[in-house]
């Protein structure tokens, strides 16, 4: 044991301390300390003393030396504690006064808690980045979007300016530049131009990407920044990997003091890369997907309305909410053919959803339209319509629909032809308020051998509609209790109410009154088709209307009714 | 400069779209055009002014609903008109713009998609009311570099808060217009939108000046809706259903309501029961106060005393004991009703 154990250390003093230890104790204490330690006099800040960790690192720091002169400037700047780098090493300093002529300077090595710190710092930063790549990329499922975002975040972390370039494809690539002071430029390139920039074919093909100090900044075309980026100081070519195949491609470019890319950016740079591919394959993935689908959906989609002569044609169609635009419900027109007159509409409802019931609806149109070339009425279009579903095999659905024919009849009258296989009969909203129904009734379509169909004929006054309809409209739930079906009491008097309203008003009208009675909630396909005969303006609908629902009017209907109730 | 000194003829105007004229309230705009008004000023100071005087003349009860549908149905169709004729070449990027989902105002959101186009946008109008998922399905096919949602009516907030939220979970920066996101746009910040404009031109020039906005990671602080808010949304058709069961007790005159009258209470109570779910999902008791007053002006309009908008408020507060929130939002819009 030696004299400096302190007494409460359990082992009783034994022998005498001396009260003040020896000069050469004290000195060797001061070289075995592994702090750094200077003693000054405070005239002329002569170093007195520097033990073997201040020589160390401060070397050529001499005891007899003024020490502000010295190696270290921040010994003379005053201050009580500083930091500092010399020769390589970070330094914590701290000055303490020990008495009226005296004072010392205490100095830490702090170089390897700096340089993991420093390390910590950047492994940090570079993991944030690649959590946010991660998160921006996944976001879309857009090519363009992510060729952005990816060029997006290699400028704000990567480099001064990047490029991602997609595969070639007809002999073009698509790019992204983005530069400082530029918005971002996209277009494309002629494949024979990609050569002109090293390393960028090679990376296009998939290579592993050519270490960026092997790269003469030099070579790389004068289009391939804009002018005012000033001189590339290095530049970096990397593959985006994507499914089996490249994505693509990202240039980056750096300029300034600090433009070389350490081993570490580089490597960084692929696992950015490798994350921007996979979102970018994965766009390109559905974008083919989408192309396919719409490919076979164009078929399906509602088609575009004629404006004929003499009557108004609306149409809306809904898809069910968990669907996605194409669904069991359907309506059709087609404009007169060669020499006839009339236009033929239909309007129906496949047994089901999904891609089924569109094959089943396209198969019904397609149909429906070779029919209308021969000159037959609805009826008897039900009929072979019939007949051909149960020769085309699969019968498990059925379709429920209302085949018509449109004819203008003298005095802006036009006449209908409705034709019913199983569906719900059409309405007709006449000028003087009054709704009535089509009286068509016949057997669905599809299912039996023999069908029985009871054709009417209507004839609508100039302002009259008549509408066809698919039972999602009146089967939609909702309603204040949340329960209770849309109705065909309801449609009617709603129907009432869009009196005077021309075809497209009133459809776009009972659209919002059901999507208002849903409230969100689940509802099934809705299809609807108008046709009004024309009226003359101007209509005269002053202070005329019938009462209405639309969200702001809670008070409007409350006035109408109770003015109503007292009268 | 031809273009100030044309005299866009308001009032004729306003009586060809309330004939429902279309053909010449066409031939109106059209004419402007070729007088050398420009596009923008059309759709603005003519269609933007005709129908906001239409929304007056119906809340003061001097036009019927059917009027000003048909009065709406004709002014898209000069909206149309006015597009056709004015090409712009495609020069800034692409946009989509939908209203929200149950947001049926589509005209105001068309206007905006015209004077987008003609500033160069290549914009793609969703229409009226999009199913959230419908929207989402459109950015991802098509990667827009901005989203315009249109909301006007408070009630929407709550949707047009997820399709907020999925937008930008799809990398698409959304900017948000319309009075449903209150005054100064106030609520569209709490529901995360990068940007909103109260105006067309306000927007327009943001997106072709500051766009796109920085990325910021979404703030927690963008999860909204409490409890109370759940609880009102799921009870809602009992809510109803009670009020419904004790109106003729404490308004006589409602027992000899017909069917018709009957269900329209019950929507309006609905009314009631959304705007208060709104305030509450915010916890913005003004969306409520403000509809409150909105629709007691209405009814001062059409000579309905004020006792029934009261009664109506008191049947929805009497089932709500153990909702303090939604309790002091109604009194709150109580308090501010005039005497």
């Amino acid at each position: 044991m030696t004299a400096l154990t302190p007494p409460d250390a359990g082992e009783p003093l034994t022998r005498t301390v001396p009260v003040a230890p020896a000069p050469a104790l004290l000195r060797a204490v001061l070289e075995a300390a592994t702090e750094a330690m200077l003693l000054c006099a405070t005239t002329g800040d002569t170093v007195l003393l520097a033990n073997a960790e201040a020589q160390r690192l401060l070397p050529g720091l001499e005891p007899g030396q003024d020490a502000t002169t010295g190696p270290l400037g921040e010994l003379a700047a005053g201050q009580h504690s500083f930091r500092a780098e010399h020769h390589g090493r970070h330094l914590y300093g701290m000055r303490r006064d020990l008495d009226d002529d005296h004072y010392a300077w205490f100095l830490r090595d702090h170089t390897s808690e700096t340089v993991h710190a420093t390390a910590l710092e950047v492994e940090r930063s570079r993991t944030a980045f690649l959590a946010e790549a991660g998160r921006r990329l996944s976001a879309s499922l857009h090519v363009r979007r992510c060729t952005r975002t990816a060029a997006e975040l290699a400028v704000a972390h990567l480099a001064d300016a990047a490029i991602v370039v997609l595969p070639v494809t007809g002999g073009h690539s698509a790019w992204i530049r983005l530069s400082p002071g530029h918005a971002a430029e996209e277009g494309t390139l002629p494949e024979r131009v990609l050569a002109e920039v090293p390393g960028l074919t090679e990376a296009l093909d998939g290579f592993p990407p050519i270490p960026s100090r092997w790269l003469d900044p030099a070579l790389a075309p004068g289009w391939l920044f804009p002018a005012d980026l000033g001189p590339i100081g290095a530049l970096l070519v990397v593959p985006l990997p994507g499914h089996a195949e490249p994505a693509g491609a990202l240039v980056l470019a750096r300029t300034g003091p600090h433009a070389p890319f350490s081993a570490e950016d580089e490597q960084l740079v692929r696992v950015f890369a490798a994350r921007a591919g996979a979102a970018v394959a994965a766009a390109m993935l559905y974008q083919e997907q989408v192309d396919t689908t719409a490919v076979l959906q164009a078929d399906l989609l509602p088609p575009e309305l004629p404006q004929p002569e003499g009557f108004e044609l609306a149409a809306s169609y809904q898809a069910a909410r968990d669907s996605l635009r194409v669904g069991g419900d359907f309506y059709e027109v087609i404009g007169p053919v060669d020499g006839g007159s009339d236009t033929v509409i239909a309007l129906g409802d496949v047994c089901g959803t999904g891609p089924e019931a569109a094959v089943m609806t396209g198969k019904v149109r397609q149909t429906l339209r070779a029919l209308s070339l021969v000159d037959v009425a609805p009826d008897h279009m039900l009929t072979v319509l019939n007949r051909a579903l149960l020769q085309s095999g699969r019968r498990q659905r059925f379709v429920t629909l209302v085949v018509g024919t449109v004819h203008r009849a003298e005095q802006g009258r036009v006449r209908l032809r409705l034709a019913s296989g199983g569906h719900p009969p059409p309405l007709i909203l006449r000028t003087n308020g009054t709704v009535d129904v089509v009286p068509t009734k016949g057997t669905l379509i599809g299912v039996l051998p023999e069908t029985v169909v009871r054709p009417a004929t209507v004839e609508l006054a100039p302002g009259e509609l008549c509408l066809l309809y698919s039972d999602g409209l009146t089967e939609a739930r909702g309603g204040p209790t949340g329960d209770e079906q849309f109705g065909e009491e309801r449609l009617r008097r709603q129907l009432a109410g869009c009196q005077g309203m021309p075809g497209a008003v009133a459809v776009e009208r009972l659209r919002q009154l059901v999507s208002e009675w849903v409230n969100g909630g689940p509802r099934d396909d809705i299809a609807m088709l108008a046709v009004r005969a024309h009226t003359r303006p101007p209509l005269s609908l002053r202070g005329g209307g019938a009462p209405n629902a639309s969200p702001y009017l809670v008070a409007a209907r409350r006035g109408d009714r109770r003015s109503r109730s007292r009268s | 400069m031809t273009a100030i000194t044309v005299d866009l003829a308001l009032d004729h105007y306003l009586e060809l779209v309330g004939d429902g004229d279309e053909q010449a309230a066409v031939a109106h705009a059209t004419a402007l055009l070729d007088a050398g008004v420009p596009a923008q000023r059309v759709i603005n100071d003519l269609i933007g002014a005709t129908q906001r005087r239409v929304g007056e003349l119906w809340a003061t009860n001097e036009w019927g609903v059917a009027r000003e549908h048909a009065a709406t149905g004709v002014s898209e169709r000069v909206l149309a008109a006015v597009a056709a004729r004015t090409t712009v070449p495609a020069t800034r990027g692409r946009l989509t713009l939908a209203c929200v989902d149950g947001e049926w105002h589509g005209l105001p959101a068309r206007m905006f998609a015209e004077l987008l186009r003609l500033d160069g946008w290549r914009v793609d109008f969703l229409g009226a009311s999009v199913p959230g998922r419908h929207l989402i399905t459109h950015l991802h096919q098509t990667g827009p570099d901005a989203v315009a949602l249109s909301c006007m009516i408070p009630t929407r907030l709550p949707r047009a808060h997820a399709a907020i939220t999925a937008c930008r979970a799809a990398g698409v920066p959304v900017i948000a217009g319309g009075r449903g996101f209150g005054p100064d746009g106030r609520y569209a910040q709490r529901l995360g939108a990068d940007a909103w404009a109260a105006t067309g031109e306000e927007a327009i020039a943001r997106l072709a000046t500051d766009w796109p906005p920085r990325w910021v990671a979404d703030d927690p602080g963008t999860f909204l809706g409490d409890e109370e808010y759940t609880h009102l949304v799921r009870s809602r058709p009992q809510l109803i259903g009670n009020a419904m069961d004790r109106l003729p007790e404490v308004y006589p005159a409602a027992r000899d309501y017909d069917q018709a009258q009957l269900e329209s209470t019950a929507e309006d109570l609905g009314h009631i029961a959304d705007f208060l779910a709104a305030a509450l999902y915010l916890d913005e008791p003004e969306i409520f106060t403000d509809f409150v007053g909105w629709t007691a002006d209405v009814l001062i309009s059409r000579g309905v005393p004020q006792g029934a908008l009261r009664i109506g408020l008191r049947l929805v507060r009497d089932q709500l004991v153990d909702f303090p929130a939604a309790i002091t939002t109604i009194d709150r819009a109580v308090a501010a009703l005039p005497r």
